[in-house]
Formats: structure tokens, sequence, C-alpha cells
């Protein structure tokens, strides 16, 4: 198993070789084995004795993260699409992207996403899973920037991004909480563990991190975009990404959730209501569309909502419903993008109100459109697929009656109602999409193109997909029996017993009366549609979640970069303050809680006069230096300091710090003379009133915590110092009298080293800036 | 106009050499009082300083054709190879012993390896005094 997910990697990594060739024979044929022997992998799973399948690689055996890879019904299902329907779509893109192109940035990125993909839907350890997720963002992220000389490409891939990578990291949230709680990281040990996650406290956030993930992946309202957007990709691109594999991953993440999920009533409520009003809203969208894609990627958004509505009803019926129609959504939604990417191809433009009557240059497509339009809006024929999953929607939707009254109560009431006016819509707007496209009165020359039949080999992928509506639409009980009873069985967590489909149960049949309604309603407002589509002009004229999603992103600019503009000032003065405030708050504040501060007299010694008489002169100079305005006079008076300082380490008895700070101090106001007698004189500070006081409290409030932290730590004597120890062993470990010359050269040297290598590199600093003066030069 | 500084050429003629004088002993008495090798340095630039100030940079020059710089390294060196060189005796880094000898004329003398790593101070304190004030005076 595990070289068929990694098998479309070993093709990414050859891909540069064959683009050599590719003015002979265009890369695509090269890739097009791969995803093709993928699924000729997986068919034999399938058939009504499948046995799951489990295969496990350690990886990071530390984290307990492994590459297991698990089998069942529900990945079968998708490994199976992504890996079928990605071979049409390859064989689809030889066709379409012209050997010009960057063919080798496309396949590999394909290829890419491939691989994600699989491994997205077949890990079984939650961390292997994020990992393929987010790389499924990236790969699509690559896919809709292929023309990334477009502006709107490269807006549009940017969108995708932030939206999935927004819903990623909550889902990586998700997975963490679901691994705490359970102590394990994978899937199935979550399952078997399902009590601690119902019965654990974090349960909502899970719940709300997991449907997070699901829903930006999968376009549900209001996180669906990201996917119009998405429309500037290359139309194979659109094809499989946006209608058959990335976003059904979310609904793929719903439903391996869902044996743990499935009966809490905020499961349902969350889930169904998304998924319900992304129904309603994507299809009454659709039909406000211009663009081709445009309507379809609408339709994929609204198809996705009544997949992931079906899944939160969460009974054995309506999952059943749900992986028949991932199953059949895949099969029409694939080959109208790739009819759409005909039309565009053959006649330059997808704007359908250039098209129209394009049946007589185009009848192969028409037909193709026809069937697919057909079963995307659940017409009542017995050889179409859309029309079962869509009646077994209804049915599940009736069939609700887990919970009576109270909100719950009332949302049951309610979902067929809204399936119903979900459903009317899509009937509209696929009814827009073909006649709109393929009848009325052809506009040639509004045409870029003259426009004919396309070559067979971009036909044959929607051929296939159309053949493949045809036949799920005549034996679906075939399919029934050999795949989606174990996929149901996988969703739902325990057996389902597969039921016969058939397509007439009677008149009296409540989900047919539902249909019929439908149609009526459906053809009503299609003939109508002209007179009535000025309403969105009033409902939702500019109100999108486009502008909302456009005033966060540009807010978030603008914003941030006000903040920083308000402290970054790159006034040192400023941030000076912000350094001082910051001392001064978080050390008084670990001073008030820890209650550190404590005042002992008992250590202090007596106070003589001459320390008094030094000490006041220093205040008094310290003080005076602020005052002065010239520069010359605040270094003299700064020297008063400096030599008062030595004078108390005379009294102090410390001969050496006193001989050395007179020195030091003589040196210093030697040079300041010197290098400020070339310096302007000191500006008159005119700093305002409310500058000079928070300096001032800046200031004093320093001050005044230094002395606090000094008398508080002068009070605390918690060990005996170690200098009794410098004054025994001077003369006889050292050799000499002087303490302190011993300390510095022997006892402690390594300090002393680097003190003179310290002042070593000042010297050469000096020298360097003095002497080494590139700007004159050039100059 | 030149001005006429003739006391303080002659009294710097006396004082210097006195300086010079106090900082050798200050370094050498530096193990037992007061003292040591960076005071020492010190001391000794004071008075080459005061040399400059009093008979200008040229004159000097011509007398002390020397370039302080390379007292930095020197010193630098010298304290590094004292402290290396504890590792000859395997000793750890910067290891220092003393002894007492008995020379000519000085008599009993006490020398420590701890005095070499002092010269070391000693004399990157010099070049990097020297170094800086130079510098920036002969700086326009």
């Amino acid at each position: 198993m595990i070289y068929a997910v990694f098998a479309p990697l070993i093709i990414l990594l050859l891909i540069p070789i064959f683009n050599k060739w590719k003015d002979k024979i265009h890369t695509g044929w090269f890739v097009l084995p791969v995803p093709l022997l993928v699924f000729l992998y997986f068919i034999p799973f399938v058939g009504s004795d499948f046995t799951t399948k489990t295969e496990s690689y350690s990886w990071i055996p530390s984290l307990g993260i492994s590459l297991d890879f698990y089998l069942d019904g529900l990945s079968l299902l998708f490994v199976l699409l992504i890996s079928g329907i990605g071979t049409l779509v390859v064989l689809y893109s030889i066709f379409y992207l012209h050997k010009s192109e960057q063919i080798g940035h496309f396949y590999i990125y394909l290829m890419m996403f491939m691989v994600s993909m699989l491994g997205v839907v077949l890990s079984d350890n939650v961390f292997v899973l994020y990992t393929f997720w987010e790389f499924t963002s990236i790969s699509s992220f690559l896919l809709i920037g292929f023309w990334n000389h477009r502006e709107r490409s490269r807006y549009g891939a940017l969108k995708s991004m932030m939206i999935t990578v927004f819903g990623g990291l909550s889902l990586l949230g998700g997975f963490i909480l679901l691994s705490i709680i359970t102590n394990t990281t994978s899937i199935r040990g979550m399952i078997e563990n399902s009590h601690l996650i119902i019965e654990s406290p974090l349960l909502p956030l899970v719940l709300v991190f997991l449907a997070l993930g699901a829903f930006t992946k999968s376009a549900q309202f209001p996180f669906h975009i990201w996917l119009p957007d998405a429309m500037e990709a290359p139309t194979p691109v659109s094809a499989y990404l946006h209608s058959a594999t990335m976003v059904k991953a979310g609904i793929y993440l719903i439903a391996r959730f869902s044996p743990i999920l499935a009966g809490e009533p905020s499961f349902f409520v969350l889930v169904s209501i998304v998924g319900i009003i992304t129904l309603c809203w994507g299809s009454y969208m659709a039909v406000r569309q211009t663009d081709l894609k445009g309507i379809l990627a609408f339709s994929t958004i609204s198809q996705l909502g009544m997949i992931m509505a079906m899944l939160g009803f969460g009974t054995q019926a309506a999952i059943f419903a749900a992986v028949f129609h991932i199953l059949n959504h895949a099969t029409f939604k694939g080959s109208l993008f790739m009819i759409a990417g005909i039309i565009d191809h053959e006649t330059g433009t997808r704007d359908i109100r250039k098209l129209g009557g394009l049946m007589t240059f185009m009848p192969m497509s028409a037909t193709l459109a026809l069937f697919g339009i057909l079963s995307m809006s659940g017409f009542p024929l017995p050889f179409l697929n859309g029309f079962y999953s869509k009646e077994l929607f209804f049915d599940s939707a009736n069939a609700l009656n887990a919970y009576t009254g109270g909100f719950l109560g009332f949302l049951q009431e309610a979902l067929p109602y809204l399936a119903v006016f979900g459903s009317i819509f899509t009937f509209v707007y696929s009814m827009y999409f073909f006649f709109g496209t393929f009848r009325g009165q052809a506009k040639l020359e509004e045409l870029p193109k003259k426009p004919h039949e396309a070559p067979i080999g971009m036909l044959i992928s929607p051929i296939i997909l159309v053949l493949g509506v045809l036949v799920i639409g005549l034996f679906p009980n075939v399919f029934v029996n050999g795949l989606l009873g174990h996929t149901a069985t996988a969703v739902s967590g325990e057996f389902y017993e597969p039921h016969e489909i058939y397509f007439w149960h009677g008149w009296d049949y409540k989900p047919f009366l539902m249909t019929l309604v439908v149609i009526a309603l459906g053809v009503l407002l299609t003939v109508t549609r002209k007179k009535w589509s000025s309403i969105y002009n009033v409902f939702p004229r500019h109100l999108s979640f486009n502008t909302v999603y456009d005033f966060i992103m540009d807010k978030t600019e603008t914003v941030s970069s006000r903040i920083t503009k308000t402290y970054m000032t790159g006034s040192l003065r400023h941030y000076m303050s912000y350094i001082l405030v910051a001392i001064i708050a978080i050390t008084s504040i670990v001073l008030v809680v820890t209650n550190g501060f404590d005042i002992n007299t008992s250590y202090l010694a007596t106070i003589t006069i001459p320390e008094v008489l030094v000490a006041i002169m220093m205040a008094v100079a310290a003080i005076a230096t602020i005052f002065t305005n010239s520069r010359l006079a605040a270094i003299i008076i700064l020297g008063v300091v400096g030599y008062g300082l030595s004078i108390l380490f005379v009294i102090y008895q410390a001969p050496d710090l006193a001989l050395t700070q007179l020195i030091i101090e003589t040196v210093t106001v030697a040079l300041f003379l010197l290098c400020f007698y070339h310096l302007p004189e000191l500006r008159k500070r005119d700093d305002t009133l409310a500058v000079k006081s928070s300096n001032t409290i800046i200031s004093v409030g320093f001050g005044v915590l230094i002395t606090l932290i000094a008398i508080s730590s002068h009070s605390n004597k918690l060990f005996e110092p170690i200098s009794s120890y410098f004054v025994e062993t001077s003369k006889s470990l050292g050799g000499g009298a002087n303490i302190v010359n011993v300390i510095l050269v022997d006892m402690r040297g390594l300090d002393t080293l680097f003190e003179i290598t310290v002042l070593g590199i000042a010297a050469l600093a000096i020298y360097g800036m003095l002497k080494i003066r590139r700007d004159k030069e050039a100059k | 106009m030149r001005s006429n500084d003739l006391i303080l050429r002659t009294t710097t003629a006396l004082i210097a050499f006195i300086l010079l004088g106090f900082s050798v002993y200050l370094f050498f008495a530096g193990h037992n009082s007061p003292g040591g090798g960076f005071i020492g340095g010190l001391m000794t630039a004071s008075a080459i300083v005061l040399m400059y100030m009093t008979y200008g940079f040229d004159v000097i020059r011509k007398v002390l054709p020397f370039n302080y710089n390379i007292l930095i390294g020197l010193g630098l060196m010298t304290a590094l190879l004292t402290a290396i060189g504890s590792f000859a005796f395997n000793q750890p880094f910067l290891s220092h012993t003393f002894d007492h000898f008995h020379i000519p004329i000085f008599g009993d003398v006490e020398l420590a390896t701890a005095m070499l790593f002092d010269l070391g101070v000693y004399l990157t304190v010099i070049g990097v005094t020297l170094t800086i004030i130079l510098s920036i005076a002969e700086d326009n």
C-alpha cells in the first residue's frame, strides 16, 4: 500500500527528465500510467468479501507517530476516486494544456497533490493525516496559481491558502486535543475509545476544531468563498481538485470521525445546519453567476453542503446516501468541469452571456453535458445516478426522528423544506447552465474563436465519466454491494446491511413527491428566470463574504502596520523608556507578589561624617549634571561624582579600586573633553511638560526600584560569604599579600583575561572607526 | 604665535620619568601591596600622554617610533600564553605557581607566574589607552 501512496512521488522526481522531451512527447503521457496503476492496484479490493487492511511503518517512534496506512471501505471509495479521476484528468490535461505551457511544473504539482490526497485518506495516524492535509493545501495553492502571471490567479491562490491553512491549523489543534484525551494518535484507537471523547469536557472544543478544518477545506458556508476564486486554475485542476477530491477531504474527515461524534446533538446541529445552509446558499448563488466555472463552483459548494448535511443527520440511511452522493457527484461534476473546459478551449470564453446555441457546433459535448446536468439536478430517470442519491437525501431528511420538541425537533422538521428549497435552485442552475450554453441563438460574432467540436482525446475523459453516471444509474445495486456498503459500514461504525435501491417506489412515496415539487417549481423558475433574477441586486447585492474576507485582510494589514508604527518610532528615547518601564513594571510586580521587600537594620554599619559629606557632594553633582546646558560643564561636574567615588573607596579601604577609579576618571574626563570639544553645544531641550514629567517619573521610579532592591537584598544574608577563603589562602596558594590582585590574576584570572580582551577590542574598534571612512573616500 | 612652554617642558622631563618609575613600581608591587598590571599600565600610559601633550606628536613619534596597536596584541598574547602554559605541566587552564629564588643583587625574590599574566594586562592596558587617546587626538 505504501508504494501505491508514494508512487506519484517517484514519478514526480522523474518529471524534469521527461520534460526534456516534451516537444516530441507530451509529458502527460509519462505521468498517465501512475494514477492508472494506483487505480488498478486498488480495484481488486472491491467486492462483497472486502476486508480491511493495515500497514505500519515507523516514522517518529519517540512521539508515537508512525506511518500507519489503513484501508477500509471509506478509504477505498476515496482512493478509487482519487486515482480514477486522477487518471482521467491527466489524460484530459494532455489535450488541454499546450506544450508551450510549463507542463513540467503542472504535473509535479498535480502528482504532489495526488500523493497528499492519497495520504490523507489512507492515514490512520492523525498527525500523518495532518501532514498530508497541509500538503494538499500547498499543492492546491501551487495549482491554483499555475498561471501566476494573472493577478486573479494569484489572488485566488492566496485566498484558498489563507482559508484552508486557517482550517488546517485548527484541525491540528483538534488532533492534539484528541490525542491528549485518548492517549493515542491512531484514529482507530480513538474510535475504540470514543467514550473517553464523548465524556471529555473538551468535546465542544474538539468538535469546533475538527469542524473548522473540515468546513474550510470543503468550502462550507461561510468559508466557501475561496472555491469560486480557485476557478482561475486550469480546468483539469478545477475538475480534479475542486470537484472530486480536495474539497471532499473535509467530507472525508467528518465521515472518518463520524463513528465517534455522530449521535451527539451538537454534532448534528453544527454539521447539518452548516451543510444545509451551504446547500441553499450555494445553489441560490449559482444562478447569479455568469462564468461557466463560477456556476460549477457554486454548484460544487451546494452539493458538498448536501453531503455534509447528510453526514450531520448521522442515521445509517443518511450516511449511505452521503457516500453514494460522494461517488455520484465526483462522476457528474468531473465531466461537467471538463465540458466547461472544452467550451472554454474551443470558443475562447466561459462567459455564459456570450455563449449559446453551441449544440449544432459541439453535439458530443452537448450530449455529455445533458447527462451530467440531468444527473446533477436529480432528474427522475432510471439511468441517472444523481436521482438516486437525491431521492435518498430526501428520504433521509424525512426520516429524522431522533429528537422531539425544542430546537432540535424544530430543526428536524425544517430540514426537508430547506432540502427542497436548495434542490429547486439546483435544478434552476443546472438548466441555466445547459440551456444558456447549448441552446438558443448562437452569437458567433461575440466569440473569440469559431466554435467546433473538441478533439476526441479531450472527450475521452468526460465520456468515461458520463458512462460512469449511466452505469451507476443503471446498476446501482452492484456498487452498493461491492463498495458503498463497506463505505457506509466504515462511516457509521457498525455493519451496514445493503438495501436494494429501486427506481420506482410508487406514487405515494414522499421523496418522489418532493422531487416532483422540485421539478415543477424548478421548471417554473427556469422559464421565468429573467424576470426574477433582479432579486440578486436586492439580496445579496454586495453582501457577500468576499467583502468580509477582503475587509479582514485589508484591515489586518493596515491596522498591524499602524500599530507597529505607533511604537516603533525610531527614537532611541522611546525604546529606552519602554525598556525601563518594562523593567520597573515587571520587577515591582514580582517584588509585590512575592512580598520581597524587606528591611533589616541589624547588618548596617555606623555612618561616619566623611561618608555623609562625600555622599552629599556626589548627589549634588549628579543632580547638577541634569540641569547644565553645556556639555563640557556636564562632563566636569560628572567628574566630581567619579572622584567622590574614589574617595569613598578610600574610606572603605579599597586602595586598588581607589587608584584605578582615580586614573580611569581622569582619563575618561580627558577623553570626553577631547571628543566633545568638537561637538556642538547641547541643544536647549524643548520637550513638552508631558514628556518631561513622564521622563521624570520613569527615572525616579527606576531609581526608587533599584534602591528598594538594594535595601532588600542587603537585608538578607542567605549564606556565608566566601571571602574568608580568599583571605586565608591568598598568601599560601597565590603567593601574594594583595588579595585583590591575587583574585584578579590568579583565582579569577579568566575574568581578567576576557576583560583585557574587551578593552583591546574597544580600542581596535575606535581605531577602526576613526581610520576607516569609506564613505568619504568614495566621494 | 608659539607660546613659550619652557616650564612645562622642563617639569615634564622630570615628572614623566618619575611617573614611569612609579608605574613600574606599581606593577611589580601589585602582588603584595596595592597596584598591579591595570593601574601600572594606566600610569605608564598617562606618562606617555603627558609627553605627547608637552612635546607634540612629531617629536615623540621620533623618540618612540612605536605603534601602540601592537601592544594590545602583545599583551593579550602574553596573558593567553601564560594561561595556556599550565597545560605543559598537566595543570588546568590558568593555573599559577610561585617560588622563592635567590638572585644576585636583589637577594631573595618571590617570582610568580601570575606576574607574567599581569604583564599581559599591563601591556594591553598601555596599548588600549594610547591607541584610543592618540587616534582620537590625531583625528581631524
